[in-house]
């Protein structure tokens, strides 16, 4: 255990350190941050004297030893846009984004279980036909589209009236197809502070309107692959030998679709699942632009086009962690839930 | 919507005339605003540009502004007169206080401009400003080395700062008046004006907050908005979604593909207007021989519909140019239009000895102006009927200004607003013949010279008859057009819009600075 979590310190170390060199590599291909800092009718002179300040005209080697030197005692150097540490920029657009990925965490847990479970063991139903059908949907829609389609439906409104509306049945009818909007379209509305930075939009009821559609357009994309995939391992769980022995043996259907099957069926969806919650951070760049939710994903955007170098690498590299910190629990929980899994990673 | 009522004011309105309603249970208007960013810093002298000054007309008051005729209007400077050829006498507003309590007078001022001549962004437009003195509490006398014509434009640009409240050390022992542009500085974070508006609260790129000043000077400005709740969204589709949902009362700049939706929806309204942004093409005569010949650049002026491009690409959001100046402007000739004419092009590039046309490169960035990708997309196809075949890059703004610096493709795009609101300015930085030392022409990306108009701009600047400079600026803008120095577009529109109880149209202009402390929003 301790020797599989130092090799996983020197994992990231090492992760942590082609993500900075390569992240450093490619600035001069994202632009000139001078130009994002001054106005138009600046005199070259100025900026000469800017670039010079900021050490942008030393040798790549020069600047990225600063960096590394600098680095190693978490300092991450000041953010170009913001002025202030870029560490503690993103610390303060962390939790948004991180309570953003926990809400469609747990609305594709809270779903796909269910209905995976249910459409593997009732395959034939309407109902799981139906959770296909659309599953195939939802995969195949950006999560760009998703989005703007719940603020159009749900934000602001859609009023549609293809039934005559003087009836009653008609104006009945054209109220269920259309919608009346009402729901936040951008932004967190007013979190209610924790501590230090970290405001939360879990501990109001108006808090949690703000964050409903963020998280659906988020969960969209990995809730209909989690459906299909505990489907799939579901099925196939129920064909093997000793599902088919519990059958026989009289114990009730619940516990083994429940105690049984599940438990084998989620060790595969436990590791994919570890490797999308990155990937959901990841999704969270374009989920944020779309509700202009302040988190880490818009800053990052929003350093790019200013070419905030500091920032971009700071965010890469933290992010990098982040993958590095979920498959190292991924794997931890893995031999949790199966212990003959040797973390080590040792032929057992 | 988010113009909150107090439950008391509501009930004792329900009951009372308006007229009866005590003045602590009127009604809290609040107004709340997307733009696509927000300033940078709190400190206004850190980087001159539209966000900076969005956010000085707020929270500070200029010595005179501009109308929406572009005329100057008084505000904390009441009354001018020029002394001599080279000094402005100025009389100050009296009884004005700054935020922080302390009283405005001339010494605000004279602190203001010599910080002005300090700061990067702004040192290079106050340098003909050759001292400044307080006369008197409230009299301050500008003097320039040479007559100056532009000395009101500038004052445009002087929003006192409170002097006292910025002179000194702040907690870590650096002058609070310092301008860092990387880096915390006290200035980029606290804020004293004379302003209708204070900062009482700003996460950076989260949202700005500002209340409204009680003590506010202009008593007869019919502003009624206490309030301001100002977003960042750079999604323009969310903006506009934002707006249409009810969420935010004011949104800038509204994206042309969703003019007609706003203009259709009953509960918003649409302001637009001709905006002084010119987009243009340079064509580099360095690097293609063919441009040297004033035939072929007419033959390219020729050949591209301005018309076109800004009816049907741009919706009928941008005005046809066939100039830099826009309306409004000193130098701007009446009778110029665009001279659309696919066979007239053919003639000149047949004079010229090009009939077969040759191959250039050309290079527009994709998010920097309205359409701008596509815009250059249409003017190489246009050129392909003179034969001209182009090679065609677009690139994100971040990456394309250096190459734009290092003038890598024969023709570039520039979208240039003139900082004085002044038709020397558009001169001196796209046209005047390039000069590394006097900082002239540094975006003139033609490489066009012609010392002669120099001259004359350099003379106009001197002329302080402004309807003898009118005609000096007006010959050298008569010259571009008929020696085709560059292919002009249009000027990009400019587009608010509001809801439908917030009375926008009054306050905005064609600087894209709306004086939100003269907004009115009507009770619902």
């Amino acid at each position: 255990m301790i020797a599989f979590l130092i090799k996983r310190l020197i994992h990231a170390l090492l992760v942590m350190f082609v993500i900075s060199v390569i992240a450093f590599a490619i600035q001069d291909n994202l632009g000139d941050p001078i130009q994002q800092m001054v106005g138009q009718s600046v005199p070259e002179s100025e900026r000469a004297a800017l670039r010079e300040e900021l050490g942008l005209n030393d040798p790549f080697a020069v600047q990225y030893l600063r960096f590394a030197v600098n680095a190693v005692q978490f300092d991450f150097g000041y953010s170009y846009v913001f002025n202030e540490p870029t560490t503690d920029v993103i610390l303060r657009h962390l939790p948004a984004t991180l309570e953003l990925v926990a809400a469609s965490t747990f609305l594709i847990i809270a779903l796909s279980i269910p209905i995976g479970v249910y459409s593997a063991i009732r395959p034939r139903a309407w109902l799981s036909r139906f959770f296909m059908g659309v599953s195939i949907i939802g995969i195949s829609i950006p999560v760009f589209l998703t989005a703007i389609v719940l603020i159009q439906l749900f934000a602001i409104g859609v009023s549609w009236s293809p039934f005559p509306a003087d009836t009653g049945w008609g104006a009945w009818l054209n109220d269920l197809v259309s919608t009346n909007g009402g729901m936040p379209a951008y932004g967190r509305g007013d979190p209610v502070p924790v501590f230090g930075t970290w405001e939360t939009n879990f501990a109001s009821l108006e808090g949690l309107t703000y964050l409903v559609l963020p998280a659906i357009s988020l969960a969209s994309i990995m809730l209909p692959l989690f459906i299909r995939l505990i489907r799939a391992e579901m099925l196939e769980v129920m064909q093997s030998e000793y599902v088919k022995f519990a059958r026989a043996k009289g114990i009730s259907l619940r516990r083994i679709y429940f105690l049984h099957a599940l438990k084998n069926t989620m060790l595969p969806v436990i590791t994919v699942g570890g490797v999308q919650i990155g990937t959901l951070v990841a999704y969270t760049i374009l989920t944020e632009t779309v509700f202009q939710w302040p988190g880490m994903g818009l800053m990052f955007l929003d350093a790019i086009e200013r070419s905030d170098i500091p920032l971009i690498v700071t965010y890469l590299m933290i992010v990098g962690l982040i993958f590095v910190i979920t498959n190292t629990l991924v794997d931890l929980i893995y031999g949790l839930v199966n212990p003959t899994v040797k973390l080590t990673g040792k032929p057992a | 919507m988010t113009i909150k009522k107090t439950l008391l004011a509501s009930a004792v309105g329900a009951a009372m005339t308006a007229a009866a309603i005590a003045p602590a249970a009127q009604a809290e208007t609040t107004l709340s605003m997307a733009y696509d960013a927000d300033p940078v810093s709190l400190d206004i002298h850190e980087q001159l540009s539209g966000g900076i000054l969005q956010l000085s007309h707020m929270t500070f008051d200029p010595l005179v502004r501009w109308n929406q005729d572009l005329e100057f209007a008084p505000r904390l400077a009441t009354d001018w007169e020029q002394v001599d050829d080279t000094t402005l006498r100025m009389t100050l507003r009296e009884g004005v206080e700054f935020h922080s309590g302390n009283a405005f007078t001339a010494d605000d001022v004279v602190w203001t401009v010599e910080r002005l001549k300090r700061s990067p962004d702004f040192k290079a437009i106050f340098a003909p400003i050759d001292s400044v003195t307080a006369v008197d509490e409230h009299t301050v006398e500008f003097t320039t080395e040479k007559p100056y014509p532009l000395l009101l434009n500038l004052a445009t640009y002087i929003f006192p700062m409170d002097s006292q409240f910025y002179s000194g050390e702040d907690a870590d022992g650096d002058p609070k008046d310092e301008i860092v542009k990387n880096g915390n500085s006290y200035a980029s974070r606290h804020l004293s004006g004379t302003g209708p508006f204070e900062v009482t609260e700003r996460q950076q790129g989260v949202r700005v907050v500002f209340e409204r000043n009680d003590d506010y000077w202009d008593e007869e400005s019919p502003g009624n908005v206490d309030e301001i709740v100002m977003t960042p969204i750079s999604e323009n589709a969310t903006r506009v979604a934002a707006l249409l949902s009810g969420d935010v009362d004011f949104i800038a700049p509204v994206p042309p593909n969703d003019l007609e939706r706003i203009r259709n929806d009953d509960d918003t309204q649409l302001v637009t207007m001709s905006g002084t942004r010119i987009i243009l093409f340079h064509m580099n005569q360095e690097r293609v021989e063919a441009f040297q010949d004033p035939r072929v650049r007419q033959a390219f002026a020729y050949a591209i519909n301005q018309e076109g491009i800004a009816d049907r690409l741009m919706k009928g959001f941008a005005t046809p140019a066939a100039q830099m100046s826009p309306q409004g402007y000193a130098g701007h000739v009446d009778g110029l239009e665009p001279r659309y004419d696919v066979e007239r092009a053919k003639e000149l590039m047949a004079e010229a000895g090009y009939e077969d046309g040759f191959e250039i490169t050309m290079m527009a960035p994709n998010n920097r102006y309205v359409n701008d990708a596509k815009i250059a997309q249409a003017v190489a196809a246009m050129l392909a009927r003179i034969n001209v075949t182009v090679d065609l890059k677009t690139l994100p703004k971040a990456q394309y200004w250096g190459e734009y610096d290092d003038r890598v493709a024969d023709m570039m795009m520039i979208g240039w607003h003139a900082d004085t609101e002044d038709s020397a300015n558009l001169h001196e930085y796209l046209t005047a013949c390039p000069d590394a030392d006097s900082g002239a022409g540094q975006y003139n990306a033609g490489n066009y010279c012609n010392p002669e108009l120099d001259a004359l701009v350099a003379e106009a600047n001197l002329e302080v008859d402004l309807e003898a400079r009118a005609e000096m600026l007006q010959q050298v803008e008569q010259t571009l057009h008929d020696e085709a120095a560059f292919i002009p577009l249009h000027w990009q529109d400019l587009a608010w819009a509001s809801a439908a109880n917030v009375n926008i149209e009054p306050i905005v202009n064609v600087m894209n600075f709306p004086y939100l402390g003269d907004l009115v929003v009507e009770e619902e």
